[in-house]
């Protein structure tokens, strides 16, 4: 321990010193020309890594330990505009874990069909399920500031939340229970900075009718409240599974988020986001029932983040002129800077959710005292939906926005063991990963398990005897139209098949109750996107490069393998990837979006609106 | 800082070894730190909007923040005269922005266009440009010294963070970035949107009702 705390104020002590040192370079008027001459800049422009004059003192990540401790050296990579944030003690305090929303008695005013525009509703379109659907439970979510703690070492940050935490309340919803949530925007003019109080709450994977989906241009403002209907409703109620869906495409691990055009980042980043998860009677919320999957206090979400905190006042900062992407160099779990976790020696189902803004991850179990070992544990859902069959890993990838639920079984470790939750995918600036995967012990630490001694028992079905959840649904219908979607950049301007956004009209409608292929290709250079598509999960067909297993790039194949052959919403296309999809699109009209989850990249208009109708078009370049 | 504290701060010289050893030395606990309370506006007036002088194309000497950019709504994008790419399509949907925001231009609602040529694009040539775009009050075109330009440039995220393209400026970037400097509301979209979107997009950082300042 003191090595360490040794080490830490050390490195603290140089973080200090390298920020004061720059702040006195640019006062003394150096010019670029005297720090080229200095041997301080390199001939990109950038300012080198010395210790002294980089924020990371020539260490890492602000604040880790080193050793077991998490001693990573990427970060001395980070090219421009690196974060700086203060140092912080890992792992000292809890993992929170958000309250389940409760439902209210009622609403006031009593929810209606149409927008009660009178009322003060920034709704604009009438419920279209209503009638048929009518919600059984209804929810009030109030769009607020908070004062949160991140870490006990800052001070408290003023947050824009969902009714007070960060991340917001967990919705446990069941399929065959619909239900109203009221959005109410109670945000304060004043951001503090940056944030803007307008708000479109979207349901992340949602079968959602369209006026209630959170489409990012149906915000509202201040003062004003919107009444989102969720139905859950298994898809193809009205087509091919009539009268009540296709069970095999059941949802499971979503998560709600501001999604207001053109300033979700800024949003988001400010805590606007949180889990609501499905239920049924085979992934019931009960361990000794159905698939018999982890239950109650071992079903536990976690929402990852990462974050820049000022190195002055402590408060989270975001660069408000980038537009690569946004990288932090503090690492969140729910909203907590390296939690720990105290776990029981038994399964435990953690739902992973990569909530952003910009960086990938690929996670990985870490023993901090024997690096070499590999810690297996079972996959069971891509994108929060359950996969055919639970699948044995030792990592995990996430783009912005995907989910991965995991069963991992604490009581293969001894009580006293810590076990780390390590982030190894290489990154150095938003637009994408590397691609190299750094050795155990070099990456980002995010939390911290703790295996306690107690008794416990454990309900839960072995992953090893859970031999079926769902069947995959076929993909061999013939599809009305296969389009293309060619993602590009030009003079800094994302375009799809070289058009610009525009969420006035739609690029092109689909037919309702019709199969699509989509064809996604990225054409931007260096760049890499985790590209969303709302309303309707599809299947990857194939891709060019290979979209295997758990692990970033690897295979050559064209078809995916292992956690890929899943349902999925989002879709991370790596530069020159041409990957195809294959969708059903049933049940609701109305307008969709299709967007990158790189947050940044989505604020610069890399977006695309779509319609469901009952005509729709064949345009396969649309 | 001077040279001696720069080689020090470069681990050259034995001065900073000897106070991080005895900083090693003391006690585990870190005392709490005493945070610095910098209102966020100021954050980002120091961060982003430094007080450069700067010419319009009619010849006055402005600077940067104190004359261009507090206490208003502003909409910036850069481009050069002789540029053939995407600037005519951007300049002229900026004409039509103009044209849709009305008289707020000019009032609490400004457009800057910076030159990415300063040295090409001098005065007469700048001044020329606006004539021929037909530029009117609450729109300027700037000039200014080479790196304060580039610094600019940087500063409000007009750079490609790829060296390579960013050298080239036919591949400039085209996006148009708007905000409201008291507000602190900033955003960005694409110059070659349409008119109606790019005007829309300013008037989402607008003062709540009955708050404008201008």
């Amino acid at each position: 321990m003191t090595f360490i705390s040794r080490i830490n104020r050390r490195r603290e002590r140089e973080a200090a010193l390298a920020a004061k040192n720059r702040r006195e370079l640019v006062a003394a008027g150096f010019t670029r020309r005297d720090l080229a001459r200095m041997g301080l800049l390199t001939s990109a422009g950038y300012l080198v890594g010395v210790r002294g004059l980089s924020a990371w003192g020539g260490w890492s990540n602000g604040g880790y330990g080193s050793g077991w401790d998490g001693g990573s050296s990427h970060w001395n990579h980070c090219s421009y505009n690196c974060p700086q944030s203060p140092p912080t003690t890992p792992f000292s305090q809890p993992l929170f874990l958000m309250p389940v929303k409760q439902p209210v008695a009622s609403l006031t005013p009593t929810p209606s069909i149409a927008p009660n525009t009178l009322g003060g509703e920034g709704r604009t379109r009438a419920h279209q399920a209503y009638t048929q659907f009518p919600p059984q439970l209804y929810y009030q979510s109030v769009l607020q500031p908070a004062q949160v703690s991140v870490h006990p070492e800052l001070p408290l940050q003023s947050l824009w939340t969902f009714d007070g935490t960060f991340p917001g309340p967990t919705y446990q919803a069941r399929y065959g229970q619909p239900i109203l949530v009221r959005r109410v925007n109670n945000l304060p003019s004043n951001n503090g900075g940056f944030g803007l109080p307008s708000v479109s709450t979207h349901l992340h994977n949602g079968h959602t009718p369209s006026e209630s989906d959170g489409f990012p241009c149906d915000f509202f403002e201040i003062g004003h409240f919107y009444d989102q209907h969720y139905p859950n409703v298994l898809p193809g109620f009205s087509s091919n599974y009539p009268p009540s869906g296709d069970i095999h495409e059941a949802l499971s691990t979503l998560w709600y988020h501001d999604h207001r055009v053109d300033h979700t980042t800024e949003n988001t980043y400010k805590g606007l986001a949180g889990f609501h998860l499905l239920f049924n009677q085979y992934d019931t919320g009960d361990e000794t029932t159905g698939f018999r999957l982890p239950s109650g206090p071992y079903d536990v979400p976690m929402l990852l983040a990462d974050r820049v905190f000022d190195q002055d006042t402590g408060l989270l900062t975001l660069d408000l002129m980038n537009t690569d992407g946004v990288l932090g160099d503090k690492f969140l779990v729910n909203g907590g800077i390296q939690p720990f976790f105290q776990v029981k020696r038994r399964r435990y189902r953690l739902r992973w959710l990569n909530s952003g803004p910009s960086r990938f991850y690929q996670l990985f179990l870490t023993n901090p005292s024997n690096f070499s070992q590999q810690i297996p544990f079972w996959q069971i859902s891509n994108d929060g939906n359950l996969l055919p069959r639970p699948l044995q890993v030792t990592s995990t990838t996430l783009g912005v926005a995907e989910r991965a639920d995991v069963i991992v079984d604490f009581s293969q470790f001894p009580a006293g063991t810590s076990i780390v939750l390590e982030n190894r995918l290489e990154q150095t600036n938003g637009k994408g990963p590397t691609g190299n995967v750094l050795a155990a012990g070099q990456g980002d630490y995010l939390l911290r398990f703790d295996v306690l001694p107690d008794a416990v028992t454990d309900a839960s079905a072995a992953p090893t005897t859970s031999t079926q959840y769902y069947t995959l649904p076929t993909t061999t219908d013939t599809p009305r139209v296969t389009r293309t979607l060619k993602f590009s950049r030009r003079n800094g301007q994302w375009t799809i098949n070289d058009k610009i956004f525009n969420c006035d009209s739609p690029a092109f409608r689909v037919k309702r109750n019709t199969a699509e292929k989509w064809i996604l290709q990225n054409d931007s250079r260096d760049w890499q996107h985790p590209i969303h598509i709302h309303f309707e999960e599809f299947q990857i067909l194939n891709t060019n490069s290979g979209y295997s297993g758990g692990s970033w790039g690897g295979g050559g194949g064209s078809a995916p393998t292992g956690v890929n052959v899943a349902r999925k919403d989002v879709v991370r296309l790596k530069e020159g990837d041409q990957i195809t999809l294959f969708f059903r699109f049933r049940d609701f009209v109305g307008r969709y979006a299709l967007h990158c989850h790189n947050v940044v990249h989505e604020d610069h208009a890399m977006m695309l609106r779509w319609d469901i109708d009952d005509v729709g078009d064949t345009n396969s370049y649309p | 800082m001077n040279r001696r504290e720069l080689l020090a701060a470069l681990g050259t010289a034995p001065v900073a070894t000897a106070a991080l050893r005895a900083e090693e030395a003391a006690p585990q606990k870190p005392a709490p730190r005493q945070w610095a309370e910098i209102p966020p506006r100021e954050s980002i007036r120091k961060r982003y909007f430094p007080n450069l002088p700067l010419l319009t194309h009619e010849g006055k000497e402005v600077r940067f923040y104190d004359d261009l950019v507090k206490d208003k709504m502003v909409l910036f994008n850069f481009m050069y005269a002789t540029c053939t790419g995407i600037c005519p399509t951007v300049m002229l949907n900026l004409a039509r922005v103009r044209k849709i925001l009305g008289d707020r231009v000019g009032r609490d609602i400004f457009l800057y266009s910076f030159t990415l040529k300063p040295q090409e694009d001098t005065l007469p040539v700048l001044a020329e440009y606006a004539e021929k775009h037909g530029l009117k009050p609450g729109w300027l075109l700037l000039t200014g010294k080479p790196d304060d330009i580039e610094l600019l440039r940087h500063n409000l995220g007009f750079y490609d963070s790829n060296p390579e393209l960013d050298r080239d400026t036919s591949n400039h970037i085209g996006i148009v970035r708007y905000g409201n400097e008291p507000l602190m509301r900033w955003g960005a979209c694409p110059g070659m949107s349409t008119p109606e979107w790019i005007a829309k997009s300013i008037l989402w950082v607008d003062w709540p009702p009955g708050q404008r300042a201008g």
